[in-house]
């Protein structure tokens, strides 16, 4: 007989105790809820509502070309139209609605009561939300940008786009891409740190292996994308010529930047839809999944390999021929850890009994879809077939195929198969039948002719075409196919409404009988107690399990210190480390993430001076936000069952907050090796801008080195402060940080001045303009890490600061050395380079 | 050719188009082979027998099908693709030279001579003679653009600052239509072209003519055109050598009256559409430089476009 960490009976008060802490707030207040079950449900309603409205855009479209000099949309709309279609659902609907799954699932999953920073999900939802409301309704005033969802430069610059529109694009999406940052530092200090105890790395359900490449692939490939959407929106606003050929910019950096992030970008989406799959066919198959490990092997494959094939979008460009076959080769490499998933759940399907549940059916559609999707993408990284079908509706096939088959067939199969586990009932199986039958009729009738378009010579992005060229019985038969589709999407919003009833005490439990986390009993608080797992399936393989959960028999089956808890684990083998209090419901989270997007908004029309409100305004309600978060050794360690005993706090290595820190500095590190290549590449591009051929001198080695000295002698001064509180010399660390704090500003006016004196100037040349975007990219370190340190002030001077409540102090310091880094890497790039190399 | 048959990518009427229409037809054989084969394994997988499908359910077949069999497959792939088209790229000997330029929304051609001069300027045409390799010289004037004539060859980017280059050659007499392929912003969809492809003596006697100045008007209707077409301004945008016409927006129109179409592609030419390309060029290519010339009266515009539609 096992032997529980607690005992039965519980006392009466435990989980009356345990409802209080985790009560979800009422009324209007329900807007600053912060638990994954609530985010979580706005945030995948709200993917919904935006696939909705790109789906509606998608079939204005399709209402066009039906017929051959339709004018039923006017060149500009349908130009805004396509372009917010394909932007919606890349940027507003996938990445968000992969994200929200998670932090719906990803606790329950390992059984942690939320996920670590509940605040930052409730504020990278609100700023998604808002943000891209505004985005949309940029189309309804029709100033909605008109570029392509891939804006290449220069038609998207300030001279072939003068209006506001691609600054909605660049701004809106800028916004949006950091809270999908936010998500993913979520998402990879989730996976990593709060699992259930004995939940080792090779027993996590494949799911939150999926989402912890996603994170990691988040994490390197958005950098991309946010820089080259800074260095666009900076060039059309400040005319620095990033990507201006005549003044040694080149349009190619952006498509290099932009394919860099927007390669992996499909396998970002496509990978957390695997893991939907891995999780659903063993539960309708009811056995084990075969294959975990060369499952788990083929995600990280694939996170690695999908940052090697970007070219392959551009190979038409002209590039030359040994980097093409490389390419080539390496993107028909990427379709291999595919095929291993596609056989792993073949092989997991004949060794059960598969359930042909509406779960098993969407997962059926996706392997049939997602398979021919998959030939037609080898055959278009055959480059020369893609110099044919590049840029035409076979290669718009070839992406619904992956998209619509990889991600949006197994979005719907979870729906179907988690809603359960949200709502007091499941939806209808008979009702999903006909939704899983008309999507998928439908959506072949769509998308299969598109490739015999193609072929036949239609480029994408036409809004019209002429009669005689004969595509016009395909495009009647597509809008038909389309037609088809929104009567399924109108059977699954029937379903809905009939049937999801959300946020109920009780939820309809576990109805397809599945072996893992997510389906023991839980309320608001996740389970009631914290089960330890012993494998990969504990459902089937502890049969009393989720009776033994619900009773109270395992961890922390109350909330002994009063506030919301979890376990926080170490990240390999799962032991628990320490019981973190997490932040509750809170108004100043939701009110920083309006804030923000009014901010890009006025931004966005050129409001400059006004927006200094929105944006003051965002960053004093983080402040007032962050304040509570470091609650310190207040409460004593807490026994949570077992003879565990656990502290309340933790600082350094071990804290989730210097984790979180960590993932931050990889993304702020990505973004500016982005900037590194920027120079690089616009050098080996236009040599004739630099200065071994312009003649322009360089800035006398006396400003950098005083830049670099100023530094150095910043991060000292900022480490002795931290000697300093680990005696408590509050006064010494105070002094430190006040002196620190102008030291990395000075070091940069040291820099810019000595750039200005040369006469250099940033709008001149590609050269100038990647100089000083160096010099702004650390400014806005420089401005981020003084903030911070003020803030470390206050708290000192508030008393809530000491030797052991130190976590502010050692964040504070890692990002401030790293910006010290930053910046002498920068300094050596734009003035030894030259030197060594020019 | 039916007209359908113009735009195709498997209508090939020279050796690259053609290479590309063999890889394309190998691999949608292969396709519907591996397709139909996973399909089928689905179905097995949950219809057979339990003891009949176990040997599926092992890591074994993981392996098997979702490494070997794609390695084997795609490495075989990638050879015999390099293979077989080989000297798509490579440069020929070949001595004739046009330089295409891509503007918003139509095509400046260029033919230069031995000597690298321009000889004769065209638009939203271009005259090759049949078996005899060509190079294009590809740029653009602003935006991106991408030049494709799908029964010829794949597509080739035109991007600020770079200058690409195209190796083409048509093995059949025939017009055969392309269309920019890079979305190129507003009226991208109507930005075509044809490539017409003549046996080389009639493609001499082609460039011959169009090396020529216009040809004088033969009565006093066409005078009047001409009169009217430079007193209304035309000539700032355009050239019409051997006039006064020597503006450089917009297309060489020396001898507009013997192209196949108006406007890039997207009109038949003849007097009429002439006439209604002058009067509402904004109407039909909405955003293009031209502007609509409806002050103009009737009988002007005849003709003008009588004047035009004579200069072959």
């Amino acid at each position: 007989m096992t032997s529980y960490p607690n005992p039965l009976p519980r006392p009466k008060e435990e989980l009356a105790e345990l409802e209080r802490v985790w009560q979800p707030p009422s009324g209007f207040g329900i807007v600053t809820a912060v638990n994954n079950t609530y985010i979580g449900i706005y945030y995948v309603g709200t993917a919904v509502l935006f696939f909705l409205l790109a789906g509606i855009l998608a079939l204005l479209m399709r209402v066009q070309l039906a017929l051959p000099e339709n004018d039923f949309l006017a060149q500009d709309a349908y130009n805004q139209v396509f372009t917010m279609h394909g932007t919606i659902m890349m940027f507003l609907f996938a990445v968000p609605a992969v994200e929200a799954m998670a932090v719906y699932l990803l606790p329950n999953m390992q059984a942690a009561r939320d996920l670590p920073f509940p605040r930052l999900s409730a504020y990278a939802f609100w700023a998604y939300a808002v943000g891209g409301l505004f985005f949309f309704c940029s189309l309804l005033f029709g100033v909605a940008p008109d570029g392509g969802w891939f804006m290449y430069p220069p038609l998207t610059s300030y001279q072939h786009s003068p209006g506001i529109g691609a600054d909605f694009w660049l701004l809106g999406i800028g916004f949006i891409e950091i809270s999908a940052i936010a998500g993913a530092i979520e998402i990879a200090v989730g996976v990593l740190r709060t699992r259930a105890p004995g939940m080792t790395l090779d027993k996590l359900p494949v799911y939150c292996w999926a989402m912890l490449i996603f994170a990691g692939m988040i994490i390197f490939g958005f950098p991309a994308v946010i820089l080259c959407t800074a260095l666009l929106e900076i060039e059309r606003a400040f005319h620095w010529p990033f990507f201006i050929a005549e003044k040694g910019g080149d349009p190619l950096l952006w498509q290099h930047l932009f394919w860099f992030f927007g390669h992996p970008e499909v396998y970002i989406i496509f990978l957390p839809a695997a893991g939907f799959v891995s999780m659903i066919v063993p539960t309708m198959a009811q056995v084990p999944l075969v294959g975990y490990r060369w499952v788990v092997l083929a995600l990280i494959a694939t996170g690695f390999v999908a940052f090697g094939v970007w070219v392959h979008h551009m190979f038409a460009t002209g590039i030359p021929a040994l980097s093409l076959g490389f390419f080539s080769a390496a993107s028909m490499a990427v379709s291999v850890p595919s095929g291993v998933q596609v056989f792993a759940w073949i092989a997991t399907i004949a060794k059960g009994r598969l359930r042909l549940s509406v779960p098993s059916l969407f997962t059926l559609g996706f392997l049939a879809i997602f398979t021919l999707g998959g030939l037609t993408g080898v055959m278009v990284a055959i480059v020369p077939f893609d110099w044919q079908v590049h840029d035409t509706f076979f290669v718009v096939a070839h992406f619904h195929y992956v998209l619509i088959g990889g991600m949006v067939f197994p979005m719907f199969a979870a729906f179907y198969y988690w809603i359960p586990t949200a709502s007091t009932r499941p939806l209808s199986e008979t009702l999903g039948r006909w939704f899983f039958g008309l999507m998928f009729v439908g959506f072949n009738v769509t998308f299969f002719p598109m490739h015999i378009m193609g072929l036949l010579g239609m480029p994408r992005r036409v809004w019209t075409y002429p009669a005689e060229m004969g595509w016009g019985w395909l495009n009647l038969l597509a809008t038909a196919g389309a037609a088809l589709m929104t009567a399924g999407v109108l059977v699954f919003l029937a379903d809905l409404l009939r049937n999801f009833r959300p946020f109920g005490d009780r939820n309809a439990g576990n109805v397809w009988n599945a072996g893992t986390l997510e389906w023991l009993p839980n309320g608001n608080y996740a389970s009631r107690s914290i089960p330890s797992v012993a494998s990969r399936d504990p459902l089937w393989d502890q049969p009393h399990l989720a009776k033994d959960v619900e009773a109270g028999r395992y961890y922390l089956p109350g909330a002994p210190t009063g506030k919301r808890e979890t376990i926080v684990t170490s990240p390999i083998d799962a032991q628990p480390q320490y019981l973190l209090q997490m932040p509750g419901p809170s108004w100043p989270t939701v009110l920083a993430a309006w804030s923000t997007a009014v901010f890009f908004l006025m931004l966005t029309v050129k409001l400059y001076w006004l927006s200094i409100i929105p944006g003051l305004a965002a960053v004093a309600f983080v402040i007032r936000w962050l304040w509570e978060t470091d609650p310190g050794y207040y409460h004593p360690p807490v026994d949570v069952g077992g003879g565990v005993v656990l502290p309340v706090y933790a600082t350094g290595p071990v804290s989730h907050s210097w984790w979180a820190m960590i993932v931050l500095i990889l993304v702020i590190g990505s973004i500016f090796a982005c900037l590194v290549f920027a120079y690089l590449f616009l050098w080996t591009v236009s040599p004739d801008v630099w200065p071994a051929a312009t003649g322009l001198p360089l800035p006398d080695l006396v400003w950098p080195l005083a830049s670099a000295g100023l530094l150095g002698l910043s991060s000292v001064v900022i480490a002795l402060g931290g000697r300093a509180l680990a005696r408590s010399w509050h006064w010494l660390v105070r002094g430190a940080v006040l002196v620190a704090v102008p030291l990395p500003g000075l070091a940069l006016w040291a820099e810019l001045l000595g750039q200005w004196r040369t006469g250099l100037r940033a709008p001149d040349s590609g050269y100038a303009a990647v100089v000083y975007m160096a010099g702004a990219l650390q400014g806005t370190l420089v401005v981020v890490v003084a903030i911070m340190a003020l803030y470390t002030l206050a708290r000192s001077l508030c008393g809530l600061l000491d030797a052991r409540r130190r976590a502010t102090y050692d964040n504070t310091m890692l990002l401030w050395h790293y910006a010290v880094g930053q910046g002498l890497v920068g300094l050596a790039l734009v003035h030894v380079t030259p030197r060594l190399l020019g | 050719m039916s007209p359908h048959q113009q735009q195709s990518t498997l209508a090939a009427q020279g050796p690259a188009a053609d290479a590309i229409a063999t890889l394309w037809w190998v691999m949608l054989g292969a396709s519907a082979v591996i397709l139909l084969a996973v399909i089928g394994l689905i179905t097995f997988a949950i219809a057979a027998p339990p003891e009949r499908r176990r040997w599926l359910a092992s890591s074994r077949i993981v392996i098997a099908g979702g490494i070997v069999f794609p390695v084997v497959i795609l490495s075989t792939l990638l050879s015999w693709s390099l293979w077989a088209t080989r000297g798509l790229v490579a440069r020929p000997s070949a001595a004739l030279r046009i330089e295409v330029v891509g503007e918003q929304w139509w095509w400046r051609v260029t033919y230069l001579d031995d000597t690298g001069r321009p000889s004769v300027v065209t638009a939203n045409e271009i005259h090759v003679p049949v078996g005899v390799p060509v190079t294009l010289v590809l740029t653009t004037a602003d935006v991106i653009h991408s030049f494709w004539v799908p029964s010829l060859a794949g597509k080739l980017d035109m991007i600020p600052g770079h200058e690409n280059r195209m190796y083409l050659r048509a093995d059949s007499r025939g017009v055969y239509r392309g269309q920019c392929a890079e979305y190129c912003g507003g009226a991208h969809a109507l930005m075509a072209f044809y490539v017409v492809a003549l046996p080389p003596e009639a493609f001499e006697d082609w460039l011959t003519a169009q090396a020529r100045p216009a040809p004088e008007p033969a009565d006093d209707f066409l005078r009047r055109g001409r009169e009217l077409f430079l007193s209304t301004g035309c000539g700032a945008c355009h050239t019409v050598r051997g006039t006064a016409a020597t503006g450089v927006i917009g297309p060489d129109l020396t001898h507009v009256g013997s192209r196949t179409s108006l406007a890039a592609g997207i009109l038949a030419n003849n007097q009429g559409t002439l006439a209604g390309w002058i009067a509402a060029a904004q109407h039909i290519k909405p955003g293009n430089r031209m502007p609509s010339f409806n002050v103009v009266s009737g009988e002007e515009l005849r003709a003008i476009a009588a004047w035009l539609e004579s200069l072959r």
